[in-house]
């Protein structure tokens, strides 16, 4: 069962990447033929910064893919609200480590209107060292750090306050107020997710699930609110998500599972192909975890974007209502998807590792009763 | 072409985002393990084993009440059963012993009756005896009277010679 609904929803995200990209391409096509001329003559630095294409042509076609990918990756200064050199936005951090000058700091600020700063330009949230000899490490807090930070501390702050509260309270009480929100979660993850995969052995990653599943779904709602950065529609953030799940798979994963994969139960013939397949497998899973998590959320924020992006494509409020409507019609289905992402997240890691480390004792149980089965007619 | 380049951009991880996340993540992880997740647990699963207690408690306690129920009927119907013998037995002696006086009543009224009527018979032949002897001394004192008066004249001797002698056919 949980096999079909990954397929369907593999299936569901890409079609949903697919439909976004050729969606915001298209747009692109249409929008960007005007300003070709314009892009072409400023040079590749001016093009690049869309601040100074405000002073050109009020009345020029907006790039919603522009905007869409602005709005998707990550940005050195947390932006707010306005557009150009009305923008408000918060300023972050920016370390880098160069091959030459080390470590650095400073204030993103300085990047703003497209400056240079230190031998360093911001050209697409890219830091690039005018010295084409130095190569530089960006490890700035970034607007996608920054709220990972944030939600990190709002996640240990809430839920030590709700530890606070079975220490106050005791535990002969009702749970009351926060306590009583998240426990059902907590005991869903903890039951439905980790016990019902994992087994018996479930206990000891439970606080990895529900680690993952409460900083998935915090990040997955904030990315809904128009300011929130796109943390969950990152690659970067699933790359690691998946990477450690990749880890603590393989390394409580038992003689069985090794011996499935190193000595499947096929002819010896098969090995040269089945072996290499076995070991791909190990990476498939949790790549196919990554992509899952990055694209459904992308996808949903992609769409979204473009649909209000009709409006200033098609230059009428006319369209507004469909576009609202069908965005609005989106966002909700969002949230669900939001919940829902935490959720197959989790419940995948839990079936890896669960089929990593279970004891199959059940499973030869099974193949007698079939033997028997077979046997029998 | 800007649209492909940023599009590469979505699907390549930036370095210090990974940097970041891991960092962030394991910290994060380590954190609420030790402070959130394992006293929330434990207390969870305090609570949880605290409710299975009382209810396997309150299944027990219902259970004891109900043996204590079905003892208490098994003991009144016990007592019930016993009463009744008693009472059976009760009526049964009273029976035997009603049975026994009535039995051994009549007998004693037999007996009186038969020695009574022992009695009555022996004091009938007594007096009948005594009757008799006492007829008998009559009669033969009346005898004597009357043959005295009888034969007291020559007269009355002939006149009772000619009565008898008239009864007397002597063919």
């Amino acid at each position: 069962m949980t096999s079909k609904i990954s397929t369907y929803k593999r299936f569901s995200s890409t079609c949903f990447v697919i439909f976004a990209l050729f969606f915001s391409l298209s747009l692109k096509l249409n929008a960007s033929e005007p300003v070709e001329p314009s892009t072409d003559e400023t040079g590749a630095v001016v093009s690049e910064n869309p601040h100074d294409t405000k002073e050109h042509d009020p009345n020029a076609p907006v790039d919603i893919a522009a905007v869409a990918f602005e709005h998707i990756l990550d940005s050195h200064s947390w932006h707010l609200w306005g557009d150009h050199s009305d923008a408000v936005a918060i300023p972050l951090p920016v370390i880098i480590y160069s091959n030459t000058k080390g470590l650095q700091f400073f204030s993103s600020s300085k990047f703003d209107h497209g400056a240079e700063y230190a031998g360093y330009i911001l050209i697409d949230e890219e830091i690039i060292p005018v010295d084409p000899n130095e190569t530089v490490y960006d490890f700035s807090i970034t607007k996608n750090v920054a709220q990972l930070m944030l939600t990190a501390a709002i996640l240990f702050l809430l839920f030590t306050s709700i530890a606070r509260a079975y220490k106050n309270t005791g535990v002969t009480s009702a749970p009351k107020g926060k306590q009583s929100f998240f426990e059902p979660l907590i005991t869903f993850v903890r039951d439905d997710i980790a016990k019902s995969n994992i087994g018996a052995k479930s206990d000891k990653y439970v606080p990895y699930l529900l680690t993952v599943f409460f900083l998935i779904l915090l990040n997955n709602v904030l990315g809904l609110i128009p300011i929130g950065a796109n943390l969950t529609g990152n690659i970067a953030f699933t790359l690691v998500l998946s990477v450690i799940t990749l880890i603590v798979t393989n390394v409580n994963a038992n003689k069985h599972y090794w011996h499935h994969i190193f000595a499947p139960p096929a002819p010896k013939a098969l090995y040269p192909i089945l072996v290499p397949l076995e070991i791909v497998g190990i990476f498939t899973k949790p790549f196919a975890l990554m992509i899952r998590l990055f694209a459904n959320i992308t996808a949903g924020h992609i769409i979204v974007i473009s649909l209000v992006g009709l409006i200033f494509v098609f230059k009428t409020l006319w369209i507004s209502p469909v576009a609202v409507g069908f965005a609005l019609f989106i966002d909700v289905l969002e949230c669900l998807v939001a919940l829902l992402q935490a959720y197959i997240f989790t419940l995948l890691t839990a079936l890896f590792i669960g089929s990593a480390s279970a004891d199959h004792n059940e499973d030869g149980v099974h193949n007698d009763e079939d033997e028997k089965a077979t046997a029998h007619h | 072409m800007n649209s492909l380049f940023i599009s590469a951009s979505l699907i390549t991880p930036g370095i210090g985002l990974i940097f970041w996340t891991t960092v962030v993540f394991l910290l994060l992880l380590v954190l609420l393990g030790k402070y959130a997740w394992k006293p929330i647990l434990n207390a969870i699963k305090t609570r949880e084993d605290g409710i299975t207690k009382a209810l396997a408690s309150a299944e027990s306690a219902l259970n004891d009440m109900r043996e204590l129920k079905s003892n208490n009927e098994k003991i009144l119907a016990e007592a019930r059963n016993e009463r009744d013998a008693l009472i059976k037995e009760a009526r049964e002696a009273k029976d035997a012993i009603i049975n026994e006086a009535k039995s051994k009543a009549q007998k004693d009224a037999d007996r009186i009756l038969a020695s009574a009527r022992e009695q009555i018979i022996n004091e009938k032949n007594a007096a009948v005896t005594e009757l008799k002897n006492q007829v008998a001394t009559l009669s033969i004192e009346i005898a004597e009277k009357i043959l005295r008066s009888e034969l007291s004249s020559d007269e009355k001797q002939k006149a009772l010679v000619n009565n008898l002698m008239k009864d007397v056919n002597l063919n």
